[in-house]
């Protein structure tokens, strides 16, 4: 049987149109569509995207089902607008065989909710010694292509770059977390003004800048692929400026909570605002977020890392590195990109579904909405304001830094392959 | 003021107002009896998750002076020391009604923590927390500067302190660099770059690497204790070439004016940060810092507990 949707008065590129879908694809698009048997729906005053996608998630499953599930995870990015997730290799056991990605590919599979992408271990145990086994990984059903040790960074200069070279094979990516762990031995918080009064111990942005400019500098020279997580400091993004400059094969993300978020917030010694690479000042928040309107940084990634409420209810110290992001994700790149001028929904549709998924060779992602392409669509009211409740998300944690902030937009609907996955006030 | 987890917590008057307090309750301890019954009835815990001898016994003995229950609750043997969380701690505290917990800590913070997660609604006091703070012992401090070099005046206006040794892990120097200031002393750190924080050049006050430059215009020296550990962590090469740079001994204690003060809050390595003739010299105050501490402590927990209004600003 068929499922139709008709969606009504948003606005694709600019043009107020009406979407109709059939199955799994974009069938027409234009002005006062009828379709026969559809199930309506009048999103005026609502935008609509490609169904957004994220290369970094954090899922806990296998190993910490207590704070996130492939499930619950899948649900949390449905409401965020999303149709593709990548799933971090740190799970445990850690995701470095082709056991393991195909178990999380399978779950994401069933829940059905969402494309799951394994992201694969570059190291076995992401111990940052021997290399996992990639190339079964790749081949494996869950066809990885992302690798990424995240949480550790790949240290080892050597293995690094044995890393970029072996992923040529099958034309994979290495996501580095950029970290120099020497640097940064018990760090909790950016190194400046804050840290020197509060008694935190430091970690500073040459730590993270100081890798970039190595790993660049060495997909330069083995001619790879090299994808740099969540960049956090002015430097690194002077770093990947000058490296695209020289053609090297290098791209960037940024997360939400960095584009919006500074150390001042770590004077409340509250770990929700504990994250790794951690907040950072004013202006490395405004130098990324024109980094990401040029292109500098090429995508939006949420970095979505749930906790269990114990590891965030202590003392900073003690508490664990992370954030939630999947569900406020697009209302903070509303806020910070969109209605500061800095980004039309053209290029937030680059940022946050196309280039994700062409990083990512998530070839049935990223597409734009033209007639004949999948159906993974994102309609969000972009003005519509809306109190972020931790008690009310789908995800199992509740380590939001957005608990009780008022940000702009409201995600209407997200359809996957031409099925609705969410609809608000559902 | 309901806690005291930070000297940035406190007005001007307010220290000014500890200060005046503890001068009272000293001239009150020198009397015939030494004990007020002020606090009488009320439950005070000394939870301490670090080892602090001096601290504890200071705060136990300032409780007791205002006939006040206090528990000691230390690490060792204790359910901290079993992993139970500061939260459990709290509400078990909680539980049993403890009017005011004066928690030391080693994560920097863990005072806020209990303060301002309604965990528990006694009175928090910062006994020290990881590399935060260290209020208790910078009110003591400004105490014991003020009776010797402040000739009546309230504050500490122009006076010239330097703060010697590791800042970069040290809570008595982020305490005193936010009080003194605050009581209008010009501060001068002395440390070696490795020992001073990224982001002092914003504080407010002047830093030399260069003891010697300083030393002979200043009306006190406060000398920090050294960690051996520090030199395995690479911040200097060996105790010998610390002490030679940054040790307070007999020749830069000769230069020093002739009014000028030697302090330290211990506990002191002699032949490391000071030798042993400078702790004990006539400028020594390093003692009388001990005998304050508990006067000072008095004042801080007969503010926080005493119901005075807040209104009546002072002692009242």
């Amino acid at each position: 049987m068929t499922t139709k949707y008709l969606i009504k008065n948003v606005d694709v590129s600019g043009v107020i149109s009406d979407i109709a879908i059939e199955n799994e694809l974009i069938t027409a698009i234009g002005s006062n569509l009828q379709v026969e048997g559809a199930t309506e729906f009048d999103f005026t005053g609502s935008v609509a995207l490609p169904g957004l996608v994220d290369l970094h998630t954090h899922l806990r499953e296998p190993g910490k089902e207590d704070a996130e599930t492939v499930l619950s995870g899948s649900q949390a990015a449905a409401r965020g607008g999303f149709t593709a997730i990548s799933a971090m290799a740190n799970t445990s056991p850690v995701a470095d065989t082709a056991g393991v990605v195909e178990q999380v590919y399978r779950l994401g599979q069933s829940a059905g909710l969402v494309d799951v992408f394994p992201v694969g271990a570059v190291t076995q145990g992401i111990q940052g010694e021997h290399l996992a086994e990639i190339g079964a990984m790749a081949d494996s059903a869950a066809r990885v292509r992302v690798f990424s040790d995240d949480g550790n960074c790949v240290f080892d200069p050597l293995l690094m770059r044995r890393a970029l070279e072996y992923i040529k094979k099958f034309d994979g990516v290495i996501a580095q977390h950029a970290q120099e762990p020497r640097l940064t031995q018990a760090s909790q918080m950016n190194e400046g003004f804050v840290s020197s009064q509060l008694g935190l111990k430091g970690w500073p942005a040459i730590a993270e800048e100081s890798i970039i400019a190595r790993d660049v500098l060495m997909a330069d020279h083995v001619q790879a692929r090299l994808h740099v997580c969540h960049v956090t400091t002015q430097g690194g993004v002077e770093i990947i400026r000058w490296a695209k400059s020289r053609g090297i094969n290098v791209t960037a993300e940024v997360t939400p909570h960095h584009l919006l978020l500074t150390d001042e917030l770590a004077r409340s010694y509250d770990p929700i605002y504990k994250v790794n690479p951690p907040l950072r000042t004013e202006s490395d928040v405004m130098a990324l977020r024109e980094a990401l309107a040029e292109g500098i940084i090429d995508i939006v990634a949420t970095d979505h890392a749930p906790h269990a409420a114990e590891t965030k209810e202590c003392e900073w110290q003690e508490a664990s590195f992370g954030m939630l992001g999947l569900e406020t994700a697009l209302p903070i790149i509303n806020m910070t990109m969109v209605q500061t001028g800095l980004l039309n929904w053209s290029q937030v549709a680059d940022r946050m579904s196309a280039a994700p998924a062409r990083i990512g060779r998530y070839e049935k992602h990223g597409s734009s909405l033209t007639v004949g392409s999948r159906a993974h669509i994102t309609v969000m009211n972009p003005t519509q304001l809306w109190r972020v409740d931790r008690d009310r998300l789908a995800s199992r944690s509740r380590n939001t830094p957005f608990h009780g902030m008022e940000i702009p937009g409201v995600v209407q609907a997200t359809f996957f392959n031409g099925r609705i996955t969410h609809k608000a006030g559902a | 003021m309901k806690h005291l987890l930070s000297i940035s917590d406190l007005s001007k008057s307010q220290a000014i107002t500890i200060l005046n307090t503890a001068e009272e309750l000293a001239r009150a301890s020198d009397g015939p009896m030494k004990k007020l019954p002020t606090l009488r009835g009320r439950t005070i815990v000394n939870l301490f998750a670090e080892d602090s001898t001096r601290t504890r016994i200071s705060f136990e003995a300032a409780a007791k002076r205002l006939s006040a229950d206090v528990i000691n609750f230390s690490a060792k043997g204790s359910s901290v020391s079993k992993g139970e969380s500061l939260k459990d701690t709290a509400q078990t505290l909680q539980a049993m009604g403890a009017d005011a917990v004066i928690i030391r800590h080693s994560a920097s913070g863990a005072a806020a923590r209990l303060a301002e997660n309604r965990w528990m609604s006694g009175a928090v006091i910062n006994a020290g927390d990881g590399t935060h703070e260290h209020p208790s012992q910078a009110l003591l401090d400004a105490f014991t500067i003020r009776r010797h070099l402040a000739h009546g005046r309230e504050d500490l206006a122009g006076l010239h302190i330097a703060i010697v040794g590791d800042v970069l892990h040290s809570r008595v120097a982020r305490s005193n660099v936010l009080l003194l200031t605050k009581l209008g002393a010009k501060v001068t750190l002395v440390a070696p770059p490795t020992l001073l924080p990224v982001g002092v050049e914003s504080w407010p006050v002047t830093v030399s690497y260069d003891f010697d430059a300083v030393i002979e215009s200043v009306d006190a020296v406060m000398m920090l204790r050294i960690q051996l550990e520090r030199m395995s962590e690479m911040f200097f090469p060996n105790a010998r070439e610390y002490s030679r740079y940054f040790g307070l001994n007999s020749d830069r204690l000769r230069r020093m004016k002739p009014t000028a003060i030697v302090m330290h809050p211990g506990p002191m390595n002699r032949g490391l940060e000071i030798t042993a003739d400078s702790a004990d010299s006539a400028r020594s105050v390093i003692v009388e810092q001990v005998t304050n501490g508990v006067s000072v402590r008095m004042a801080i927990l007969y503010l926080l507990l005493a119901g005075v209004p807040e209104s009546e600003g002072v002692i009242a």
